[in-house]
């Protein structure tokens, strides 16, 4: 069977998650393998996230907000790019490919933009193949399944 | 904690969702996880019967957990919301899946389609099953509202919510209010002009007691939130004293200095101490420092030699105003294109080639021409062309379309016949006459003999080559209906220039904190079901700062806009984001990481206690103090990391 890579996106409220329903409504076809799960800012999106969505099975994750100088809270995407700069040189210490981690602006306005952006990343990630990330320590937070 | 038991409701959203995915098995496959009581599927979850089954659900199962699967749930999201609450249930123990927007309507393959959606419902039951009940706070309204923009839509606003005597801020850049309304001639399809039916609202609101103009004024800062936003405005010094001066405008006649007249798009001159226009609102001079040869060279001072009333004040400086509204409306309008960089239309190089704004104060009686529709040298057009399309649906420019041009254009036929015996050629790509009475406005002008010719022109030039286009403009391009290459010799050229957005549309765009679409203009909340909201709460968009529109269109947005203040000032009371920030004080280490992160400045430091502590009537709720607690001491509700590692375990299957 072909690999599906398996990509976790986390897209803000006000600018990424409406690009990506503005993708929707204008119907722009792009692969099945980026789930989204909606944050208010990609502020919210910290190491902890991040190493879930690894130790899960994510063979890629995405990180989405608005583009700088349009952060819905001022400054939250800013603060999500330096997060995932200094995440990035951990990754690749500790063995992993760091281009597994993508950060993108996408806008409200910028329905085509997630699907190409999705199309590539899932193509970079199928070029990688599956993660090898150790799931040994996945911290599940849902004790119900 | 009581037994959870989570219903799930798979929505067929007609064909939209159940065409691509296999909705009945979503459904099927969503029973078997772990604390789901109930799964079922139905056409339209948003409907009354698909409410009142949840509803009944929650009565005769017990759930206190509801997961929908259908739309975005910034579509849908309250209405369930609702609904649970009336069924007993807190409105916060409900998550909604996308299957539409995010699935369906972007997957072809329908297995694939329905597997994501398999996981997206999975994630949205591990979801919920963390989800804790909020309570909604409730703040006051301040019912002051601030209006940046004097143009139409500012002023129609304006008027709406003073003559319901709540109290309105109108800031103007320009010393007067009018835009670029008061700029235009006649106004299409009904020739009223312009001045006569804009100028008894100036007035109205220069008049009226519950609107305080303060125009040659700039918004500079806008903090706080919906209800309760301070703002910052610059008052530009005038160097005339507003209380003292009557405006009876000696000092404008015995000024010696001149100036190119910014309302007269610099083809006429004003003097250094200047009203734009005559009926101007308020009838108060500026001194322009940079012409003025007081400011220039240290003398002169004529106008304070003749003004009788010592209105005149050289040492007056800038003024800081802080203000206090519950509501603001940016209707801060548009700029005209500048077609310099089609260098093939020669404007700027050619003497004749006007753009329509330009044009338009040629028109005006009160114009530089005082209304003669004439040529650089004085002498009347025997032809002239007005070229479509400058700017807009133009790829290198603009892509959209400006929506008035054509309708203008038009406009400009009429007048130019009207008073010349010109030839007036329309070279167009669509004739776009879209609004009421607006085609049989261009019905009429066919009849009035006016030449149309389809297809955009290629250039405008001067070099003859036979001696009937000697001394002319040629116009240059194909006639697609004739399928021909044309030239026609002109004697003026009008381009029918497009609208775009303020050059400082992105700065006042971040000063607000709304968004721009794609082409630049403000973002309105919904394309078609909230044209005037905006993402921020309490910040509504009218006119042409949303997209290019007619004037009637514009005055409809503004009152839309107004009306929304209104409905908010008449509650009272706004209800603020539950999902706040909190901090667990026995984890907290004091290190003040969050106190520096938070954009809203609502975290601070308790120096008694050594923690921190959240105010949430100011909190907003990103979360991103929440991700940088290096303690975990913080919780962002309804995002919390137990909750968001669920989903992700959701997703994953």
């Amino acid at each position: 069977m072909s690999f599906k890579p398996k990509i976790v996106g986390f897209l803000c409220n006000w600018c990424s998650y409406r690009g990506a329903d503005l993708a929707g409504t204008s119907r722009a076809k792009y692969p099945p393998n980026v789930r989204v799960i909606r944050v208010m800012c990609s502020g919210r999106v910290n190491e902890f996230l991040i190493f879930k969505a690894f130790t899960a099975g994510a063979d890629g994750v995405l990180v989405s907000g608005c583009h700088p100088g349009d952060c819905h809270y001022v400054k939250g995407n800013l603060n999500a790019m330096r997060r995932i700069t200094g995440i990035k040189p951990f990754l690749e210490a500790i063995g992993f490919e760091s281009d597994r981690l993508k950060l993108e602006w996408i806008s409200a306005s910028e329905g085509p933009k997630v699907a190409e952006i999705v199309e590539n990343f899932t193509g970079e990630i199928k070029q990688l193949g599956p993660s090898h990330f150790d799931r040994s320590h996945n911290c599940s937070g849902a004790q119900i399944c | 904690m009581e037994e959870v038991k989570i219903g799930v409701y798979i929505c067929h959203c007609g064909l939209n969702i159940a065409d691509v995915v296999d909705v009945e098995e979503v459904a099927k496959y969503v029973a078997t996880l772990p604390s789901v009581a109930v799964s079922r599927d139905y056409k339209f979850m948003c409907s009354d019967p698909g409410q009142s089954m949840i509803k009944e659900d929650i009565k005769e199962l017990g759930l206190n957990r509801v997961v929908v699967a259908s739309c975005s749930p910034l579509m849908h999201e309250p209405t369930f919301r609702h609904a649970i609450q009336e069924a007993g249930v807190n409105p916060y123990l409900f998550e909604m899946a996308n299957i539409r927007e995010h699935c369906s309507w972007v997957t072809e393959d329908h297995e694939d389609a329905t597997e994501k959606a398999k996981a997206l419902v999975s994630a949205a039951v591990r979801r919920v099953y963390y989800h804790q009940p909020l309570e909604v706070r409730e703040v006051p309204v301040n019912p002051d509202t601030l209006i940046i923009g004097g143009g139409i839509a500012g002023i129609q606003a304006a008027l709406e919510i003073a003559d319901s005597e709540h109290k309105v801020y109108l800031v103007e850049r320009d010393p007067s209010i009018g835009g670029h309304m008061i700029q235009f001639d006649k106004t299409f399809p009904t020739l009223d002009c312009s001045a006569c039916i804009l100028t008894p609202k100036m007035t109205s609101v220069g008049m009226h007691p519950y609107i305080e103009l303060m125009t040659y004024s700039e918004v500079e800062e806008i903090s706080g939130f919906i209800g309760n936003f301070k703002a910052k405005i610059r008052k530009k010094a005038r160097y005339v004293d507003e209380d003292k001066c009557n405006g009876c405008g000696v000092c404008i006649e015995k000024c010696p200095w001149k100036a190119d007249s910014e309302f007269d798009m610099g083809l006429g001159q004003r003097k250094a101490i200047y009203t734009p226009f005559a009926q101007a609102v308020p009838n108060i001079p500026v001194i322009d420092a940079e012409h003025c040869a007081y400011f220039l060279k240290g003398k002169c001072r004529a106008c304070e030699k003749f003004c009788e009333l010592e209105a005149i004040d050289f040492e007056q400086v800038d003024q800081i105003v802080e203000i206090e509204v519950g509501n603001i409306i940016v209707a801060t309008g548009y700029d005209p294109f500048d077609p310099t960089p089609i260098t093939q239309y020669g404007y700027g190089k050619f003497d004749n080639v006007y753009t329509g704004l330009e044009f338009e104060r040629i028109c005006n009686a009160v114009g530089p021409t005082s209304g003669k529709i004439v040529l650089k040298d004085g002498s009347e057009p025997k032809s002239v062309a007005i070229l479509h399309c400058v700017g807009s649906r133009d790829e290198n420019f603009h892509e959209y379309c400006s929506r008035v041009c054509c309708m203008y254009a038009l406009k400009y036929s009429h007048l130019i016949k009207e008073r010349t015996d010109a030839e007036v050629y329309q070279m167009y790509i669509d004739m776009r006459c879209f609004g009421k009475a607006y085609e049989e406005f261009y019905k009429r002008l066919s009849e009035e003999g006016v030449n149309f010719v389809r297809g955009k022109m290629a250039e405008v030039t001067d070099m003859a080559i036979n001696e009937d286009e000697e001394g002319k403009l040629i116009v240059c391009g194909e006639d697609t209906l004739l399928c021909k290459t044309i030239r026609v010799p002109v004697d003026m050229v009008i381009l029918a220039t497009a609208l775009e957005p303020r050059a400082d549309v992105s700065e006042v765009a971040k000063l607000v904190g709304i968004s721009q679409s794609a082409d630049g203009f403000f973002l309105e909340r919904h394309p078609k079901l909230d044209p005037v909201a905006t993402m921020t709460d309490g910040v509504f968009i009218a006119g042409c700062c949303q997209g290019p529109k007619d004037i009637p269109d514009t005055v409809a947005q503004a009152s839309a806009a107004a009306t929304r203040v209104l409905a908010l000032i008449s509650k009272g009371r706004v209800e603020l984001e539950a999902a706040t920030a909190v901090v667990d004080e026995e984890k907290c280490s004091g290190c003040r990481i969050c106190n520096l992160l938070c954009p809203y400045s609502a975290i601070s430091f308790i120096e008694d206690e050594k923690v921190s502590r959240v105010n949430e009537a100011l909190c907003k709720g990103c979360g991103t103090c929440a991700a940088a607690c290096p303690s975990g001491a913080i919780t962002h509700k309804q995002f919390t990391t137990e909750e968001i590692m669920a989903e992700i375990d959701g997703v994953m299957v």
